[in-house]
């Protein structure tokens, strides 16, 4: 394996006391798409901010394409593409002209800028609105001209923080074909992100992520497999019975969760776990038999109940 | 479009060691340049008013209420009220201008539009994006100051050759109240707090011998006043336009001196720890 482009070793950050990032280590090679999973204020951000080289880690190794952000922050911010979690497109310009403007903060030469900008307009389905006023732009086009924006000089890792939150499933998909085809030219992706289909779809490998500490991981088809079953059953009895028939289904496929709306029991087969439970004699109103996914998994790591 | 192995190069990045808070890549004129950008796409509206506010200032104070006044008198010269009071409205125009671009301008670049967040992700360090703005401020405040100065001069207002260096005079006022006026915004979180900015200036503006002489005031008062900025500034830009001389025309000089420098190192320290933590 060639040596990583990030590498981080007992990765921390304190807030006055609290760790926002507690001991996180990882890598991630060049070309990967690796994401980082987690809920609300797990560290997600904090973590994407000491990468971007603007955040100085509290302790711990952190080395960005082989040079330390404490020393050589700007070099490292040269060769990166960052993606915030709330676009800062510059409202006072108009859409070219944002990637004009951002090209040269980087000191690229206006020629250069110019070409780029065409470029990535183009890659960025924008050359029809190179003129428009950004704020003018839909969500989802307002995400492509980030995109594109972060992409001007050329980096070699693209950080991208929540890409696709608040955006609507066409948008959405546009999207994730852009960062794809990113991805198939050799750009090193990290993603964070707590929709599980979108890191199914992105990331060759992820970690999940909770209190600022890693809980597990892998590819996401192997973190399927070690954390939960192939397949799902969701039975629904009406809040008020599904206590009493998780009694009766005890035993049934590998594991049973109750949740106040409804039974899951994990089974690899999962057809077989519903006939057994029929044959219990147990009568949901509704009952679901569907793939293990991500999203199984995040819940299993993290825990059901709202994290503040 | 292609994925490049190769490091973008980089001038900023060429000279300049640091970490995480790298002060400066020598690259302010990016912000410049996007500053003018900036104003030839929307903001040529406000440009434009502030342009006139300080003529009508002068049209109405300095020649309709001048000429029940008269005279006043400046170092023992009897000066007309209008060549009185033009250089006073010159620097809270300088002063106005800057305020504006360092406070207004500024906190909305940094809470709404998170535009210096986007810069700093760059190699841009904070003492780019400060000098950037201030400069690109300043700017815009010399071509008011020069089309100020024409109409002074058009109406005779002018009264030694001393008066061509008021220009450079407002812009060293301009870069004092714009480099202290942007570290103090990056304390302010809500609209509430940026009344109190024009809560500050008002009475400035009022008491600072823009209008009448200093000598009005009690012995006592007239150190407070002299204390202040824009008494500093007002001092300065009417001795320069009367041609009445003294050497503490350089005690002017070394205040804003003074007062650029603290500006600048505070504004970049509270940049650096806003946006690169």
């Amino acid at each position: 394996m060639p040596s990583p482009v990030i590498e981080a070793r007992d990765l921390r950050k304190l807030y006055k006391e609290t760790a926002a990032v507690d001991s996180l280590s990882f890598e991630v090679a060049p070309g990967e798409s690796f994401g980082l999973l987690g809920p609300n204020g797990a560290g997600k951000s904090t973590t994407m901010r000491m990468v971007g080289a603007v955040s100085t880690r509290t302790s711990g190794e952190l080395s960005i394409l082989g040079m330390d952000p404490n020393e050589n922050g700007p070099d490292i911010r040269a060769q990166l593409g960052v993606v915030p979690q709330t676009d800062n497109l510059d409202a006072e310009l108009r859409v070219r002209e944002n990637l004009l403007v951002y090209g040269r903060y980087f000191g690229l030469s206006r020629a250069v800028v110019a070409q780029r900008a065409d470029e990535l307009l183009d890659f960025a389905q924008l050359s029809d609105r190179a003129k428009a006023k950004v704020d003018d732009l839909s969500g989802g086009m307002k995400r492509r001209l980030t995109i594109a924006r972060s992409l001007i000089n050329n980096p070699r890792i693209l950080l991208l923080d929540e890409p696709t939150t608040g955006l609507d499933p066409q948008a959405r998909h546009i999207l994730w074909d852009r960062l794809f085809r990113l991805k198939e030219q050799g750009t090193t992706l990290v993603v964070t992100t707590h929709y599980m289909d979108e890191a199914e779809q992105l990331c060759d490998r992820l970690v999940v992520v909770d209190k600022g500490m890693i809980m597990a991981e892998g590819a996401p088809a192997a973190l399927i497999t070690e954390y939960s079953t192939r397949e799902v059953v969701e039975l629904r009895f009406g809040s008020e019975r599904n206590a009493d028939a998780a009694v009766t289904l005890a035993g049934v496929g590998d594991r049973v969760e109750v949740l106040p709306d409804r039974i899951l029991i994990y089974a690899d087969d999962g057809e077989a776990a519903l006939s057994e439970a029929v044959r219990r004699g147990l009568h949901p109103i509704t009952s679901l038999v569907r793939r293990s996914s991500l999203e199984d998994v995040f819940l299993r790591l993290t825990g059901r109940s709202l994290i503040e | 479009m292609t994925a490049s192995t190769t490091p973008a190069p980089t001038r900023g990045a060429l000279r300049r060691g640091g970490g995480v808070g790298a002060l400066y890549s020598g690259n302010p004129q990016s912000v410049i340049a996007r500053g003018f950008m900036a104003t030839k796409s929307t903001n040529y509206i406000v440009v434009l008013t502030g342009f006139f506010e300080p003529i009508f200032y002068l049209l109405s104070l300095g020649l309709g209420l001048g000429s029940y006044i008269g005279s006043v008198d400046v170092g023992g010269h009897p000066i007309p009220y209008a060549a009185f009071i033009a250089p006073g409205l010159l620097a809270v125009s300088a002063m106005n201008g800057a305020i504006y671009d360092s406070t207004w301008n500024v906190f909305f670049k940094m809470h709404f539009g998170k535009l210096y967040q986007g810069m700093l992700a760059t190699t841009l360090g904070p003492l780019d994006v400060a000098l950037g703005e201030i400069v690109y401020a300043l700017i815009r405040g010399g071509v008011y100051a020069i089309t100020f100065m024409i109409v002074m001069q058009a109406l005779g207002l002018n009264l030694a050759w001393t008066a061509m260096l008021a220009l450079p005079a407002v812009l060293l006022i301009a870069f004092g109240f714009a480099s202290l006026g942007m570290g103090i915004t990056s304390y302010m979180k809500t609209f509430q707090h940026m009344d109190w900015i024009n809560f500050a200036l008002l009475p400035m503006f009022l008491l600072s011998a823009t209008f009448y002489p200093l000598s009005v005031y009690p012995v006592p008062v007239q150190w407070v006043i002299q204390a202040l900025p824009l008494w500093q500034a007002v001092d300065l830009v009417r001795g320069l336009t009367t041609g009445v001389l003294s050497w503490g025309l350089l005690i002017h000089v070394l205040y804003f001196a003074v007062m650029i420098t603290l500006g600048l190192v505070f504004t970049t320290r509270r940049l650096r720890s806003l946006f690169l933590d």
